[in-house]
C-alpha cells in the first residue's frame, strides 16, 4: 500500500494541501487504496481462520500428537481425547453418501445435458438449484420425523433379511445410524454433483457426439464411452466437491446418525461424525482440553474440505481448457 | 437384426430411460419435501405462532416470535459485514486487481466458501465469543457474515465485469474519474444482478444452524440489543426436533415450513428476475 500513496504524489514540488486536493480531484489512487483494503480483509480472514485454529487445538496437539487421530478413548472426564470413532463415521457417511449420490448425479447429469430438450432441462437444473438451497436444518427435520421411522420398520429388517450375510448389515435396527446419515447426505450432495456435471458435459464440443454417432454407435454408446469420459475429468471435480460437502456437513447429521461414538463395520449402527460432536460438545465444554481437543478436529475438517476443493477447482478447470482447446483448433 | 444389435439397441434403451429416472428422482425430492412441511407444518401454524415467546416447557402452545426477530438482527449484523466486504471488494477485483493479488483474494474466497459451516463456528467463537466472555447476537450475526462475504465477492465481480466496455468508455470519454465511472456508470448497469446476489447470500446464511450454535446460542425469551444470547429460526427448529415433547414436534414442523418458504421465495423470485435480466441482455 505504501507503494500506491507514493505513486499518487506529484512529482514537482508543491503545498502538502494542494497535493491532497490533487489526490482526491482524481482520487483513483484513494479509490485503489480503499477498495484494495476491503478486498483484502477475506485475505486477512482466511488466515486469521487458520492462525485460530491451529493456536485453539495447540494444546490437544501437544497432549496427544499422532494418538489423537489413532485411539478411541473420548473421555471429557479424565481428560482423554481420541478422535478416531469421529472420522470412522465422518469417512464411512461421506462413502455411504458417495455410492448413492454419484450414479444418480451422473445418471441426471446425462439426463438433462444430452436427452432433455432445452426448455426441461432448464427448468430442471432450475428445480435442482432450489433443492441446493434448502437448509440442511430441514433435510435433518424431515430425515428424522419420516426416513427414520421407515428406515426402523421397513428398510434396515429387509436389508438384514436379504444381505444380512454381509457384516454390512448386521445388527439391530435402530433406524439412526450410518445408513441413514448417509442416504441424507446423498440427497443434500446430489443437487451439487448435477449442477457442475451437466455444465462439464455441455461444455464437450459436438463434433466429438456426431462423430461417434457416424461410427454407428448407439446414443448411449456415444453418451457413455465418448462424451462422459471426454468430460471424466470435470465429473471427477463435481464428486470431489460434493465428498466436501459430505464432510462438513453437520445439522442433518447430528440428527440422524444416532450421537454414539462407536466404531462398527455394520451400517445399521449408529455412530458420530466430526461435525456432530462439535456441533454436539463445543457449547459445553469441560475445561480447555475439551475445547482444543474439538478445535483440533475442526481443523482436521478445515484441512480435509481445503484439499478437497483445490482438487475439484483444479480438476473441474482442466477439463475446461481440454474442450477450449479442442474447439480452438 | 444380429443378437449383438439388439443387445446394443436394448441396453440404449434402458439405459438412458435410466438416466431419465435419475432426473425424475432428484427433482422429485424438492416435492417430496415441500410437501411433507406444507402437510406437517400447515397444521400448527395459527396468528399467535408469530406473535407469541415459546411456552414453559412441558405447556402446549407458544411461539416463535423471539426467533423470528432474533433471525432478522442476525442477517442484519451479517449483512452490516459481508456487503460492504464483498460489494467494494469485487470492485476491487472487477476493476482495479492485478494478476497476482486478484489470484490471492479469489482463491481465498473459493476456499472461504469451501470452509463448513461448523468450522466458521469455531471460528466465531475463538474470535468473537471468547474475546466477549459470552455468546451473543454480535457473534452469531459474525459467523454468517464470514459466511456471506465470499459468496457475494464472487458473484458481484462476475456482474461487475459483464458491464459493456462502451459504458465505461463512454464515461471516461466525458471526463469522468476511474472512481467516478465506476460508481456512477459501472455499480448501478449491475445493480440488478449485485441485488440478487446479496439476496442468495442472505437467503443462504439464514438457514445455517451449525454456525449459531455456540455463537448466539439461543434464547427462550427476547433478547435486547445485540449483546446478548439470541434465538434463531434454524436453531428452534434443531432444537424443538430434537426434544422429546409431541407439542414441540409440531412447532419444529411449523418453523421449518417458515424457514423454507422464506428461503425458496427469495430463491424463486430473485432467480427469475435474474433469468429475466439475462435474457434481456442477449
Amino acid at each position: 500500500m505504501g507503494t500506491l500513496s507514493t505513486t499518487a504524489g506529484p512529482a514537482r514540488p508543491v503545498s502538502r494541501t494542494q497535493a491532497l486536493l490533487n489526490l482526491l480531484r482524481d482520487g483513483d489512487e484513494l479509490a485503489h487504496a480503499v477498495t484494495f483494503a476491503f478486498a483484502a480483509t477475506i485475505l486477512l480472514i482466511t488466515i486469521l481462520l487458520i492462525y485460530e485454529l491451529w493456536i485453539n487445538s495447540g494444546l490437544a496437539r501437544h497432549k496427544f500428537g499422532f494418538s489423537f487421530f489413532y485411539t478411541s478413548t473420548w473421555d471429557p472426564i479424565f481428560g482423554q481425547f481420541g478422535s478416531w470413532p469421529f472420522i470412522y463415521g465422518t469417512l464411512v457417511t461421506t462413502a455411504v453418501s458417495l455410492t448413492i449420490a454419484v450414479p444418480l448425479g451422473i445418471g441426471a447429469a446425462i439426463f438433462l445435458s444430452e436427452l432433455a430438450p432445452p426448455k426441461l432441462s432448464r427448468g430442471l437444473s432450475f428445480i435442482i438449484d432450489l433443492l441446493a438451497a434448502v437448509p440442511s436444518v430441514i433435510y435433518g427435520l424431515l430425515a428424522v420425523f419420516t426416513l427414520v421411522p421407515i428406515m426402523r420398520s421397513d428398510i434396515e429388517p429387509f436389508l438384514k433379511k436379504t444381505l444380512g450375510f454381509l457384516p454390512l448389515f448386521k445388527g439391530p435396527a435402530y433406524g439412526v445410524g450410518f445408513l441413514t446419515a448417509g442416504i441424507v447426505l446423498a440427497v443434500m450432495t446430489v443437487p451439487y454433483i448435477i449442477s457442475v456435471s451437466r455444465e462439464v458435459l455441455l461444455a464437450v464440443p459436438q463434433d466429438q457426439r456426431e462423430a461417434s454417432l457416424g461410427l454407428g454407435a448407439t446414443r448411449w454408446e456415444t453418451t457413455w464411452k465418448v462424451v462422459v469420459s471426454y468430460a471424466g475429468v470435470g465429473i471427477m471435480g463435481s464428486i470431489f466437491l460434493s465428498m466436501a460437502r459430505a464432510l462438513g456437513e453437520t445439522m442433518a447429521v447430528t440428527m440422524v446418525i444416532g450421537n454414539q461414538p462407536k466404531v462398527s463395520a455394520s451400517l445399521l449402527s449408529p455412530g458420530y461424525s466430526i461435525a456432530a460432536v462439535i456441533a454436539n460438545e463445543y457449547a459445553e465444554a469441560a475445561g480447555n482440553l475439551h475445547l482444543s481437543a474439538l478445535t483440533e478436529l475442526g481443523l482436521v475438517l478445515l484441512l480435509l474440505t481445503l484439499v478437497l476443493n483445490a482438487l475439484a477447482r483444479i480438476l473441474i478447470i482442466m477439463t475446461a481448457r481440454k474442450g477450449s482447446g479442442v474447439q480452438g483448433q | 437384426m444380429t443378437v449383438r444389435t439388439i443387445w446394443r439397441k436394448s441396453l440404449n434403451a434402458v439405459m438412458l430411460s435410466l438416466t431419465g429416472v435419475c432426473a425424475l428422482v432428484t427433482v422429485s425430492a424438492l416435492f417430496v419435501i415441500l410437501g411433507f412441511l406444507a402437510w406437517n407444518g400447515g397444521r400448527s401454524i395459527h396468528w399467535t405462532f408469530f406473535t407469541n415467546l415459546p411456552a414453559p416447557t412441558g405447556e402446549v402452545g407458544g411461539g416463535i416470535a423471539n426467533a423470528i426477530v432474533g433471525s432478522a438482527k442476525l442477517l442484519l449484523i451479517a449483512a452490516c459485514i459481508g456487503i460492504p466486504i464483498g460489494l467494494i471488494g469485487a470492485i476491487y477485483l472487477a476493476e482495479y486487481a492485478g494478476a497476482t493479488w486478484a489470484f490471492f483474494i479469489r482463491y481465498a474466497a473459493d476456499l472461504m466458501n469451501g470452509v463448513p459451516s461448523i468450522v466458521i463456528g469455531i471460528f466465531a467463537y475463538s474470535v468473537v465469543v471468547v474475546s466477549m466472555h459470552h455468546f451473543s447476537a454480535l457473534a452469531g450475526g459474525f459467523a454468517l457474515g464470514v459466511m456471506m462475504i465470499p459468496v457475494i465477492l464472487r458473484s458481484c465481480e462476475e456482474f461487475l465485469k459483464s458491464v459493456p466496455r462502451s459504458l465505461r468508455e463512454g464515461a471516461m470519454a466525458l471526463g469522468a474519474s476511474k472512481w467516478r465511472t465506476i460508481l456512477t456508470v459501472v455499480v448501478p448497469a449491475a445493480s440488478g444482478g449485485i441485488i440478487t446476489a446479496i439476496l442468495l447470500a442472505l437467503a443462504r446464511v439464514a438457514g445455517e444452524t451449525a454456525p449459531l450454535l455456540f455463537t448466539a446460542f439461543g434464547n427462550q425469551f427476547w433478547s435486547s440489543g445485540l449483546n446478548q444470547p439470541t434465538a434463531a429460526l434454524p436453531v428452534v427448529i434443531y432444537n424443538y426436533a430434537m426434544s422429546p415433547y409431541d407439542d414441540l414436534h409440531q412447532q419444529a414442523w411449523a418453523a421449518g415450513l417458515v424457514l423454507l418458504g422464506l428461503v425458496l421465495v427469495t430463491n424463486l423470485l430473485t432467480r427469475m428476475v435474474l433469468g429475466r435480466q439475462t435474457a434481456q441482455g442477449r
